[in-house]
């Protein structure tokens, strides 16, 4: 369809980087939130156009697929219902005092160059740029999750801002030893950096160099994915930040770093020689997944308990994807999405929880939903999802993921299952505790937009019960692409 | 390439190796900053040799970078903070300096007999270039968990940054090496213009970590 007449991925850099801009420079609490709202909305009517326009042919920089078209339309999505929520949750944090308007503007103005980096990750078709963005989506994130400057905030930011560097720097030296594979082959230059090239030629690199270039690219990359034993930033990060950023940490960026991992995977899938991929990202997922599964059951702090969940969750993809095959990818694909719909929401809430109660801590809140219906069911649903109960989408992804590995692999079923089990406990024990029973603590009105949580959790509900064809078809294509 | 030239080459890689040695055992932080400034000449002359070694003129700029920003501007600049901040002169250390350096010297071991063998193919400059720069990187990861002070931390990180430098002008025509070396000194400067000077010295006396690890959330 060539009716479109402009060029929706450059939409899709170019609404953030201008709005980022905008809003550094407006001052003004309720247009700037406006703005925010409206930018990512665009973001989101282009990255919908993508899917209906034609594709610009891959250049050296830049590239669409079948693969990263899934990716960018879930990050426009979540993050522009984040920013919807965003807009009552920044207002409270105002009327507080929490927050001063000054670093009310540079919020916004970080939301949306965080946004723009993490789309410039999705689309980039180079190696270098995808490094460049993805270290600019850290960069921003570190300085948000300090922006509370407590001495909580501050040392979650420090431990972030280390952890995400080494993370960063192993993945520059991963990058850098792909390149000096391709080189011999491909010769000098840009061209060696491209994936589109790569991927033709990358069954004559050498493959020892590209084996050792995986395993800094998987560690580098992984840290910033949340995989154990490199998660130890992400519960910080998540508990003493914002809590909009909260939701599009889990929701959006672990996905777009464990994109990263996805397209080296290729890399490798297409070269004879180099070692299978699956069996390290098997192991790292299964690690993850029992480790948070257990340290669930220890925490004191609402937004801690679901920052390890999300650890958990990025566990049970890596897993999926690391069994690779056609079932296990689609069952990847679609746990991913349903996450990160899902965690987002349960962040949505808890955001006004920790408002209205005025703390995070598990035990100071009781009885939501005597006292605050809205949020304690919504609360209630979440947590009903995020620990896989039928009929929501996370069932369905998760028994996909069981079912599979039950086929193929059934000893690796059993850490698996028992991983989801051990998790599936934890929540509830604490849900059981912050949804029902006496409310305690004072229990003033909310002022809360609830439409977003509302519209995620109604889509994974949908997506439990009826998946549309076309969408199967597309994920079906993809987790062939992903071999 | 002549004998000469690689042999200046490896000189001044081994060189960054050895002054990554240095910085483990230093127990001062002015010194550790005077060492690291000397880090980053000798990165600055490597690169400023691979330049010229392949003809390969915008690799002049990384040099420049580095001799301008990491040689003189950083540390002063960390210097200024120490003073002004009055953080403590010593490095408290975790693990002890014999340890460190015992550990060292593995990792230098580790990443020859990787790289070596990994690159068997690639030519020889290349390959010993990389398995230098490997050996810089793990040392800056292990100055960054040994060492306790936000400041010793950050100097591990920017020798882990040089390492990686290192590796990127050695593979022969790569590109970006200049706008990820510029990336790489925003990143820093962010770090010691926004972290200490903006976030730190607000709410802090020290810039010790152990004083930032008082609370987690998590302890009753």
């Amino acid at each position: 369809m060539s009716a479109i007449p402009f060029d929706p991925v450059a939409f899709i850099l170019a609404v953030p980087l201008a709005a980022a801009a905008i809003l550094a420079l407006l001052p003004g609490y309720r247009i700037t939130a406006r703005i925010n709202v409206a930018a990512m909305f665009l973001t989101l009517a282009s990255a919908g156009l993508l899917f209906v326009a034609d594709r610009p042919a891959p250049n050296n920089y830049l590239l669409v697929d079948d693969l990263n078209i899934v990716f960018v339309a879930l990050n426009a999505f979540v993050g522009f219902t984040t920013s919807v929520f965003s807009a009552t949750y920044i207002g409270h944090e105002l009327a507080t005092g929490r927050l001063t308007p000054t670093f009310l503007r540079f919020y916004h103005a970080m939301y949306q160059v965080l946004m723009f980096a993490m789309n410039l990750a999705l689309v980039a078709n180079n190696i270098g740029l995808m490094w460049v963005a993805i270290e600019l989506a850290t960069l921003t994130t570190v300085l948000m999750v300090g922006l509370y400057r407590t001495h909580e905030a501050l040392e979650a930011a420090w431990k972030y801002f280390i952890l995400g560097s080494v993370g960063i720097g192993l993945a520059m030296f991963g990058t850098i030893l792909v390149y000096m594979a391709a080189r011999p082959v491909m010769g000098e230059g840009v061209g060696a950096m491209v994936w589109t090239e790569l991927m033709v030629r990358a069954g004559e690199f050498d493959p020892a160099l590209l084996n050792v270039a995986f395993v800094f690219l998987l560690l580098g990359y992984g840290t910033k994915v949340g995989l154990a034993p490199l998660h130890a930033w992400l519960p910080d990060a998540h508990a003493e930040g914002p809590t909009p950023i909260s939701a599009v940490l889990s929701g959006l960026l672990l996905n777009v770093a464990l994109y990263a991992v996805l397209r080296f995977k290729m890399l490798l899938a297409v070269n004879e020689g180099a070692i299978a991929p699956g069996p390290l990202m098997v192991t790292m997922g299964l690690t993850s997944l029992v480790f948070a599964a257990f340290m669930l059951y220890r925490r004191r702090d609402i937004k801690r308990l679901f920052a390890y969940s999300s650890i958990e969750h990025m566990g049970i993809i890596t897993f999926a994807f690391g069994m690779g095959g056609p079932l296990a990818n689609f069952a990847g694909l679609l746990h991913m999405t349903m996450h990160s719909l899902t965690k987002s929401a349960i962040f949505f809430t808890v955001g006004h929880i920790a408002q209205v109660k005025g703390t995070q801590q598990i035990a100071d809140i009781r009885g939501l939903t005597a006292s605050h219906p809205w949020l304690g069911w919504g609360l209630v649903t979440g947590v009903v999802a995020i620990a896989g109960l039928p009929p929501l989408g996370i069932f369905m992804s998760e028994f996909l993921v069981v079912s599979s590995t039950f086929a193929r692999e059934p000893l690796l079923a059993i850490p698996l299952v028992g991983g989801i089990l051990i998790a599936f406990g934890a929540l509830f024990y604490r849900l059981n505790g912050l949804a029902f029973g006496e409310p305690r603590g004072p229990t003033p009105p909310t002022e809360a937009s609830h439409a977003p949580m509302v519209a995620h959790l109604a889509l994974v509900l949908v997506a439990g019960v009826y998946l549309p064809p076309p969408l199967v078809v597309w994920f079906q294509n993809v987790a062939g692409l992903l071999g | 390439m002549d004998g000469l030239s690689f042999d200046i080459a490896h000189l001044l890689a081994g060189g960054l190796v050895l002054v990554s040695f240095l910085m483990l055992y230093q127990d001062r932080l002015y010194a550790l900053l005077n060492i690291f400034a000397l880090h980053a000449v000798v990165l600055a002359l490597s690169v400023a040799w691979q330049a010229y070694v392949q003809d390969a003129p915008h690799l002049y700029i990384t040099a420049a970078i580095a001799l301008a920003f990491k040689a003189i501007v950083i540390p002063v600049a960390l210097h200024r903070i120490v003073q002004r901040l009055g953080i403590h002169r010593e490095i408290e250390t975790v693990v002890g300096i014999g340890l460190t350096m015992l550990s060292g010297i593995g990792l230098v071991a580790l990443s020859m007999v990787v790289m070596l063998q990994v690159t068997a193919e690639a030519d020889p400059l290349a390959r010993e270039d990389l398995a230098f720069a490997l050996a810089v990187v793990l040392i800056g990861l292990l100055l960054m968990t040994a060492r306790r002070n936000a400041v010793s931390q950050v100097v591990g990180f920017m020798s882990l940054e040089n390492g990686l430098i290192l590796a990127a002008t050695g593979a022969k025509g790569m590109p970006f090496v200049v706008e990820i070396s510029v990336a790489f000194s925003v990143l820093i400067a962010f770090i010691v213009v926004g972290i200490f000077l903006f976030r730190i010295r607000e709410r802090f006396d020290t810039v010790d970590v152990q004083a930032l690890d008082r609370f987690r959330g998590e302890r009753p």
